[in-house]
């Protein structure tokens, strides 16, 4: 139950996260080095379109992402297809969606 | 006779799908003895009303496909030393994801089904009048569709496949490895059609890439790798519009 275009959609997602997962993890590795502070992560991301940007992409492809291979899992395992399947799917991305959206605009907006 | 007297524990299911067990079944051991033979052996001599499948007995009609001790095997060319088990036993059940005619015997319908599905049939873009088209086997298609060429049919494949188990519309490996052939093959007109048909509801998109039907093959195939080829064509096709 998983046509071509959502296959695509998975790997193109999975092309743009990957460069994001290393420069998040780097960052981690770096912001670590002082210690781990609310303020210091906040300083760093607040008010910047730089990491907005960043964490806002890392949010849309993630949802598509995750969306889509939990699909795959609903409608192997629970056996579930046809329009259920595309509602439950959508509802995870907006979902997944929501929780990226207020996490971005918690530490870059707020 | 290193193996005079000897005898091995056979435990072969009996039954269909609804109604199968193993039954235990004792065996005179023999020299280079192949689970086919062992199978044989018990038709001719303990159970004339046991059903299973065989043809060629030398590894290429790909009719006597099993499962062995777990895995799925070509009976003919299994033999029994390689795979028995520490206490002297070998169960012989019949292939995996496919509906059990009687014992040893599946219904191979939806395999082969699947294999017209994904239109694994060559598209000729000439004819008879025609020149002989030459193909040098050195071209990198050609060597694509040669390295999946080798297929027997057997079913294999399609019973160590989980992906089939858990999608019953899935085409499966040996189906979508045949495709992939004729995707490379430079004289076939079908190119697109294929492409369709093999990215529709439980085409290659489905593939896990979990490697079973490669580690089983037992002509070394490698129908993942087959798959993963028809996955890049035909995403490409898609963002060009071409499908």
């Amino acid at each position: 139950m998983l046509s071509i275009k959502l296959y695509i959609a998975q790997r193109l997602t999975a092309m743009l996260m990957a460069p994001l997962v290393l420069l998040h993890l780097g960052v981690m590795i770096y912001a670590i080095q002082g210690g781990l502070t609310a303020g210091e992560i906040l300083g760093r991301t607040q008010g910047s379109f730089f990491w907005g940007l960043i964490y806002g992409l890392f949010v849309v492809a993630l949802s598509i992402h995750a969306a889509i291979g939990l699909r795959v899992v609903i409608y192997e395992w629970l056996g579930v297809t046809g329009a259920r399947l595309n509602w439950i799917t959508t509802a995870i991305v907006i979902l997944l969606l929501g929780l990226g959206s207020k996490a971005v605009y918690a530490v870059v907006l707020s | 006779m290193a193996n005079e007297g000897k005898t091995i524990k056979v435990l072969l299911s009996r039954g269909d799908n609804s109604n199968s067990a193993l039954k235990e079944y004792e065996v005179p051991a023999k020299e280079s003895q192949t689970v086919l033979d062992v199978v044989t052996w018990i038709q001719r001599n303990l159970e004339p009303d046991l059903s299973y499948r065989f043809a060629c007995r030398v590894g290429m009609c790909g009719s006597c496909a099993m499962t062995v001790n777990g895995k799925p095997r070509w009976t003919c060319r299994t033999h029994v030393s390689k795979v028995m088990d520490g206490d002297n036993t070998i169960t012989i059940e019949p292939l995996r994801n496919m509906p059990v005619i009687k014992d040893l015997a599946c219904d191979l319908n939806e395999f082969f089904e699947k294999w017209t599905k994904a239109k694994g049939h060559f598209i000729p873009t000439k004819t008879r009048d025609d020149q002989v088209q030459l193909i040098s086997p050195n071209e990198k298609a050609r060597r694509e569709a040669n390295a999946g060429i080798e297929c027997i049919n057997c079913g294999v494949c399609y019973a160590s496949c989980d992906v089939v188990e858990n999608d019953s519309s899935y085409l499966g490996p040996a189906a979508l490895n045949r495709a992939w052939t004729l995707v490379n093959d430079v004289r076939d007109g079908g190119k697109i059609e294929r492409l369709k048909a093999v990215t529709s509801e439980g085409g290659c998109q489905s593939c896990h890439s979990q490697q079973g039907c490669t580690t089983y093959c037992p002509n070394t195939l490698n129908p993942t790798r087959s798959i993963a080829g028809l996955k890049k064509v035909a995403a490409i096709a898609t963002l060009k519009g071409e499908m």
